[in-house]
């Protein structure tokens, strides 16, 4: 016990030594945890359009009205030549182009039927999906009115109309940041405790240190204890800090008991703690620990749910996610911080990382040697 | 000339000595193009939708024929879903007498990207599924859609990701190994004994910048080679035009890298500034992975100093549209412009003498 009070002096020396890792610590992770969430906003808004009118009708007037009326769509340019707007396509500056055929007002009297072309820039798949759903929309809602005006006197003719109404639960005003912040703090909490302790002990590898610890009669659990709890304290800290910045930049307030994030990070940093351990002991220097913690990491982050919804993704992939803590902590605080869930909601994520803290740990005491 | 040639070998032996990093260096964008051509779509497929019919009539039913008969959703029976659909009672009566009916859909918004996203493709269905009906009754004045989506018309995730990912490798193969490499020879000792050598300083961050150099150019090479024939997008402009416009954005990261080595004196921080510092601003800010236009104006005015951005854009005009050198003249002397002032500070603030 004594030795691992040394052990942790020592340690704790080490980091508070370095002001820049200590600010790294502190003021990268509020920092992002600022600007994140801000910059990360998939929402389809402020489309780019262009209207190529042919036609020059009261009717296409209406129509343009009606699009810009709305705030999905910002009009970039009114004109009457395709391959004019074709080229604010190329120069990225609008997204989607409609095009009205030359008679169309009057088309639509004569021949009863009238198609208007639509063409976007679909680099972006979805959001180009999304662009034509709601300009279909607005579309279809001005024929909708244009009927009603025609039609109005005319007997038999019941146009049907099917409103959609929606009920966004859980987050009713469909905000961003308190979607993305309890997972960007998850993230945070994940990199900072993975590169820290992954570059650690190479760092004494690398430095010629560890031989002087190797020959003391410090055991193998001590010295891995000795390196893990420090960063389990930071890890906390930074939580601390985390959550400090949800509830006074972002006002977001855990519907579920706080106790209990504090209770599975500290299990999960355990966890992730273990294998930047592992790395760090298995690496040989720290460039090649870093790159293989970034290569894990990567593929966590990913592949956890932040950025891309586990549930898009096929299913091979979705069985693989399970292998990820990553997307175990980001559940949990989605689940306490948003949605409220108790102990019970979360046993199955808190039994995995537990499972996974035991081995990473073992692991990471079994293949320290205390040779060079 | 000489001289160069043996540091640059001396580099390289560094490089090469090191088999783990160099196999996640060649590694790394294989793996990054797999998951992203394979795993993490955005596409919505097969998303579960719950109805609730209390209608129980044929305006009801058809609806949801319609809505099954989709690729997107799939009608379950019971929940949880990913999406509920509430259709009251009275359906076909409201529909056909009133003209107009009401249907209720309930999202989890825990998830907002998600929600929206599946919220839109059922109410473009239900539209789709009113536009059938009015033609059916032979209502005049219809107007049509037809949409094309140009560029990509299978809406595939690749052209969004293939140049981001080039991006963020070229960035995180050029900033954190240069910056590592320099800060460990600090760190170690060793770069006290190049200084002391007869070789001008300048000439030993040239020479260390080679070797990635060119380990970047094997890693475009192998997401080109990936993107072509694993996932069939193709190279639709000229590729000396993408070589070069890559070379232009690789030397503003190794600069960059060499500026962060002058800041950090230790590996560890120098990982630190990479990573935080470099990393997860191009992951944001270069566009790929969420729309700059959403953000608010500062950070819009931020983005535009993160080169990755620049490189972003040309590499989708170049080899997604097509374009030639006149369509990204702006984003090439932007870049151009980053690459001098990022060499020309890193050169003047590279220490001749170790504190």
């Amino acid at each position: 016990m004594r030795t691992l009070f040394f052990l942790l002096q020592k340690e704790f020396r080490q980091i508070f030594r370095d002001r820049i890792i200590l600010a790294m610590i502190l003021i990268l992770p509020t920092m992002q945890l600022i600007l994140l969430p801000l910059a990360a906003n998939y929402e389809v808004r402020h489309i780019g359009v262009s209207i190529v009118d042919h036609d020059r009708s009261v009717a296409s007037q209406q129509l343009l009205r009606k699009i810009t009326a709305t705030d999905y769509f910002n009009l970039v340019r009114y004109t009457n030549s395709y391959p004019d707007a074709f080229t604010l396509i190329e120069s990225n500056q609008t997204d989607v182009i409609l095009e009205i055929p030359e008679g169309f007002e009057r088309g639509l009297v004569r021949e009863n039927e009238q198609t208007l072309f639509i063409s976007t820039n679909a680099i972006n798949g979805v959001k180009a999906n999304i662009g034509a759903a709601y300009l279909n929309r607005i579309i279809m809602d001005f024929n909708a009115d244009l009927r009603t005006e025609l039609l109005s006197d005319a007997k038999g003719h019941v146009q049907p109309l099917i409103d959609v109404r929606t009920i966004d639960k859980f987050n009713p005003h469909l905000l961003y940041h308190v979607f993305m912040v309890p997972g960007i703090l998850a993230l945070l909490l994940t990199m900072i405790s993975v590169y820290l302790s992954a570059l650690n002990i190479v760092k004494e590898k690398e430095l010629g240190t560890i031989e002087q610890i190797n020959v003391t009669p410090i055991t193998r659990l001590q010295f891995i204890s000795g390196k893990l709890i420090p960063f389990w304290l930071l890890g906390f800290v930074t939580l601390t800090i985390g959550l400090l910045v949800a509830r006074f930049v972002y006002g977001i307030v855990p519907e579920g008991n706080i106790a209990l994030i504090y209770l599975f990070s500290g299990v999960y940093l355990t966890a992730v703690l273990g294998l930047g351990l592992l790395i760090s002991t298995v690496a040989e220097t720290q460039q090649q620990a870093m790159f293989v913690a970034f290569f894990f990491m990567m593929i966590f982050i990913m592949m956890g749910g932040l950025f891309t919804s586990i549930e898009s993704m096929p299913q091979w992939a979705q069985w693989l996610t399970y292998l990820n803590p990553v997307r175990y902590i980001i559940e949990v605080m989605r689940l306490v911080i948003l949605k409220g869930a108790g102990f019970s909601e979360i046993r199955f994520h808190f039994l995995v990382i537990t499972g996974m803290a035991i081995i990473l740990n073992s692991w990471a005491v079994l293949k320290y040697r205390k040779m060079a | 000339m000489k001289q160069l040639y043996t540091f640059v070998r001396k580099e390289f032996l560094h490089v090469l000595r090191d088999k783990k990093t160099l196999l996640i260096l060649f590694g790394l964008p294989v793996v990054q193009i797999l998951i992203f051509g394979f795993a993490l779509t955005n596409e919505v497929k097969h998303a579960s939708v719950f109805i609730r019919d209390e209608a129980h009539d044929d305006a009801s039913r058809a609806l949801m024929e319609r809505i099954d008969a989709s690729q997107v959703f799939d009608v379950v029976q019971s929940g949880p879903a990913n999406l509920d659909l509430i259709i009251p009672s009275g359906f076909a009566h409201d529909l056909s007498h009133g003209g107009r009916a009401t249907v209720q859909i309930i999202t989890d918004a825990s998830d907002p990207n998600r929600a929206t996203t599946l919220s839109t493709y059922l109410t473009a269905i239900i539209a789709d599924h009113q536009l059938a009906l009015s033609e059916l009754q032979g209502i005049p004045y219809l107007i049509r859609t037809t949409t094309r989506f140009t560029y990509n018309p299978q809406l595939k995730g690749a052209p969004n990701f293939v140049p981001g990912v080039m991006a963020l490798v070229l960035m995180l193969v050029c900033v954190m190994m240069t910056s590592i490499s320099i800060v460990r020879e600090k760190e170690l000792g060793t770069m006290e004994i190049l200084l002391v050598s007869p070789f001008r300083p300048l000439m030993v961050i040239v020479a260390k910048v080679i070797p990635y150099l060119l380990l970047s150019v094997v890693n475009i090479i192998s997401i080109l080679l990936l993107s072509v024939f694993v996932l069939g997008l193709p190279i639709n402009g000229s590729i000396p035009l993408l070589f070069s416009m890559s070379i232009l954005f690789i030397i503003t990261s190794l600069a960059l890298g060499v500026l962060v080595s002058t800041i950090a004196a230790t590996q560890q921080v120098a990982m630190l500034v990479s990573m935080m510092g470099m990393l997860l601003p191009t992951l944001l800010f270069s566009g790929f992975m969420f729309p700059i236009e959403n953000m608010p104006l500062p950070l819009q005015l931020i983005s535009n100093a993160i080169p990755a951005k620049w490189y972003y854009n040309i590499v989708k005009a170049v080899m997604i549209k097509g374009l030639g050198m006149d369509a990204i003249m702006k984003e090439a002397i932007i870049l151009f412009g980053m690459a001098l002032l990022l060499t020309a500070i890193s050169v003047k603030r590279f220490k001749v003498r170790l504190a």
